[in-house]
């Protein structure tokens, strides 16, 4: 269990832990379905079936893993163009999901989005967004429309550590502590914005106090860890649904693949990229828990083998589910019949 | 007893249409659910279905007859049994509503016997600023719909840096006129992140020039997110605010966007003119689900005139309005401009040459439909507008009668806009930069 420090009272905090057995083997199984969905998603870009920007996730599985669990149906989710994790974890079905990268009628937006642009009106997931930081003001506004109505939804609002130093995102944030709105801002700090470190990219030299000009409520957490990120997560959600306002995460965590599938990855050594994957991996971490709570092995391959089924069906659908037709090139431009 | 028709209305917006054909004569039998007629309206051909049952009694209104209102009597329909004789009782009925919106027309605020009025009555008028009209154009949408707020700088406790917004915070409350601080880029985010979940917000940008810090989130956000998500997500928003030169405030503060936004598909960009369009077209844009831009003029905003004051009043998107009816050449404008052009109309009127003038109201989608069929009848176009000339709209309105109407064309359409110049400051420099009659009557001149 990775220690947590609260930035806010600096009090350092080692939770209980968060999951129980069951609870662990449902987050086990969702970050399992991510990595093994983005590296189809890798070969069938490999293959020319996938097209254009196409951004991995598989590394950061925990982050929106661990989140999930600590918030509710109704919660809004939004996020940047690295976005295939956070439609997984929002429960989307990967057909639609694969279908939308393939660029097939099928997809989520019809094939009129691609990549960075899926969204679920149904499951609360706003996006995908392919201008930096540009979905921050828009998650801003998720929590914006909680206030107004009332209700006590907050808005979970992913970025990375490149987003973080956009204007709009400490617009945001002092909007969001001046009207005291239920946002979670959860910076995703993979250490790259592209091919730029960040400490060639930001002075700050702790992401999580980036909001404590205005007082902002903060956590800097192992983003490797699923158990930490929701223990973590719960506190920022208990803080939000209590009206204290808005609340900052800095998930460490780290990107195995390039920035997109174009990325030579010269920026870092093949030794650092190793040494994260055989020592912060979040799989394995899950995975040695499960097993040291009595999970058989059979019994994790065969979830394992279930999930490769589901993906192999997700990417089946993705290359036979058709094209667009033509005519859809006209819709939805504007909502029509007004 | 025969069962009246009326002419429907097909969109909430609708007010007129027109009757293109009818698909039953009299004495046919129609049941529930038959296709009687096509409407044409602003945005589309709609068929009509009946609701009753019965025989085609009489057809009051002949098929091909435009600027039929909403609710007029239109065909008149019989249990059977009954004859078409019962029709002539009903007819006078439907005179009286298709003419009643020359008779009880707004009083326009240039001279009355240059007009013609097109539209529906909208009853008893009174003097009204623009302000006052935007005003009740956005409270009448709040008291309506609390999903419906406003959001800006100073809009609140300042009352409006313009006092467009006086009064509503004392009315509708602090959670639904919100102040927020100078921060474009953020808060035009943050509303519309709200609008994709739902809410409709008011953003007003205390000028046009600065939403150009927030014109990604306008454009990337508002604008393409129903695309994007196969038609999912929208973004019921209204963006507005005033636009263009005011007076003596320099280049920074001085410019039109009308093209700017008007390039983009996904929005929709209204620039209204009087109180009367300023109250109708606000309306309609915060009913409208898609993303509007609401460009307002500085300089319009104190000035005064003629509005309707039924609640009901309300104008659609995408139609224009003939302001001044002529034979000889067609002048084209929108917001301040239709001032310009009405003056050289005058002008023009006093050398003998009749002038038509076009008050577009909404840019886009452009009311292609009226422009053409003015210009087929004069053979000559200008247009008007205070921003730059090049790749403006004037530039759109040119390519379009010169697409849809060349042969018409005795001469080449003309474009009059401001100068191509960061906006001056010393007056003498301010007024040679912009439009004048003028330049109007100048550019009418070459062409006649």
């Amino acid at each position: 269990m990775a220690v947590t420090q609260d930035k806010s009272t600096k009090r350092t905090r080692k939770p209980e832990p968060a999951m129980g057995k069951d609870e662990l083997l449902d987050a086990y199984s969702t970050m399992l379905l991510i990595r093994r969905f983005e590296e189809k998603a890798g070969q069938l870009y490999g293959m020319g079936l996938i097209a254009g920007f196409c951004h991995l996730y598989i590394g950061q599985e925990a982050v929106v893993v661990g989140m999930k669990h600590a918030t509710s149906d109704g919660d809004e989710v939004i996020t940047s163009y690295r976005d295939h994790g956070h439609m997984l974890a929002c429960g989307m079905d990967p057909k639609g999901v694969m279908a939308e990268l393939t660029g097939r009628s099928g997809g989520y937006s019809h094939g009129k989005g691609g990549s960075m642009h899926m969204f679920s009106r149904e499951k609360n997931f706003f996006g995908g967004h392919g201008i930096v930081g540009a979905q921050v003001s828009l998650g801003t506004g998720l929590g914006f429309s909680n206030w107004y109505r009332g209700n006590d939804r907050v808005s979970l609002t992913y970025f990375g550590d490149g987003a973080a130093n956009q204007g709009q995102v400490y617009e945001s944030f002092n909007l969001a502590n001046l009207m005291k709105l239920p946002v979670i801002f959860i910076i995703e700090n993979n250490r790259y914005s592209m091919g730029t470190s960040v400490e060639r990219a930001t002075a700050s030299r702790d992401l999580s106090l980036n909001g404590s000009p205005w007082g902002m409520a903060s956590l800097s957490v192992d983003g490797m860890d699923v158990m930490a990120v929701k223990a973590a997560g719960e506190i920022a959600v208990a803080h939000c649904r209590a009206g204290h306002g808005p609340f900052l995460l800095e998930m460490k965590t780290y990107r195995y693949r390039g920035h997109s599938m174009s990325d030579p990855a010269k920026y870092r050594t093949r030794e650092e990229v190793q040494r994260m994957r055989a020592e912060h991996d979040c799989l394995d971490a899950a995975k040695k828990m499960l097993e040291d709570q009595g999970v058989s092995e059979a019994d994790l391959k065969k979830l394992d083998d279930d999930i490769k089924a589901r993906v192999q069906e997700a990417a089946d659908f993705a290359q036979t589910s058709p094209e667009p037709d033509e005519a859809e090139i006209w819709t939805d431009v504007l909502v029509e019949g007004v | 007893m025969a069962t009246e028709i009326l002419m429907p209305a097909l969109s909430p917006t609708m007010t007129e249409g027109k009757l293109s054909k009818w698909l039953k004569k009299v004495g046919d039998d129609v049941k529930s659910g038959d296709v009687i007629a096509e409407i044409e309206t602003d945005k589309a051909t709609m068929e009509v279905e009946a609701v009753d049952e019965g025989k085609i009694l009489s057809i009051l209104v002949e098929e091909g007859t435009e600027g039929v209102p909403v609710n007029a009597v239109i065909a008149t329909l019989g249990v059977e049994g009954e004859t078409a004789k019962a029709a002539p009782a009903a007819a006078p009925k439907v005179e009286a509503p298709i003419a009643a919106p020359k008779a009880a027309a707004p009083a326009p605020a240039v001279k009355a016997e240059h007009h013609e009025i097109a539209e529906p009555s909208w009853g008893e008028t009174k003097p009204t600023t623009v302000r006052e009209a935007l005003r009740a154009g956005m409270s009448l949408e709040m008291r309506a719909d609390p999903d419906v707020f406003l959001m800006g700088e100073e809009v609140a406790q300042y009352q409006g840096a313009y006092k467009i917004s006086q009064g509503m915070l004392d009315e509708f409350g602090p959670r639904r006129v919100i102040d927020t601080p100078i921060t474009e880029h953020g808060f035009t985010g943050m509303a519309v992140g709200a609008a994709m979940n739902g809410l409709k917000p008011i953003v007003e940008f205390m000028t046009f020039n600065f939403a150009m810090q927030a014109i990604d989130q306008i454009i990337n956000s508002a604008a393409k997110t129903l695309y994007m998500s196969g038609g999912q997500m929208g973004c019921p928003i209204v963006f507005r605010g005033p636009n263009g030169a005011a007076s003596r405030v320099g280049a920074q503060h001085s410019q039109c966007f009308a093209s700017w936004y008007a390039h983009c598909p996904g929005l929709k960009v209204v620039a209204p003119w009087s109180a009367a369009d300023a109250k109708g077209l606000m309306r309609a844009a915060i009913r409208d689900p898609n993303p509007v831009i609401f460009l307002e003029n500085e300089i319009l905003y104190g000035q005064t005139f003629d509005c309707p004051v039924s609640d009901d009043f309300i104008l659609p998107i995408g139609k224009a309005k003939i302001e001044r009816v002529g034979s000889d050449v067609t002048i084209v404008a929108f917001s301040i401009m239709v001032d310009v052009a009405l003056k050289a109309a005058e002008i023009l009127a006093g050398q003998g040459i009749s002038a038509e003038v076009i008050n577009l109201r909404t840019i886009r989608p452009l009311d292609v439909a009226t422009i053409v069929e003015s210009v087929k009848k004069t053979n000559r176009v200008v247009s008007v507008e205070e921003g730059w000339p090049f790749a403006g709209i004037g530039s759109e309105i040119c390519m379009t009668v010169t697409e849809h109407c060349f042969d018409w064309l005795d001469a080449p359409p003309v474009r009059v806009a401001g100068l191509d110049v960061p906006m001056p400051y010393a007056a003498n420099l301010e007024k040679l930069a912009l439009p004048q009659p003028n330049w109007v009557v100048d550019a009418v001149k070459k062409i006649i």
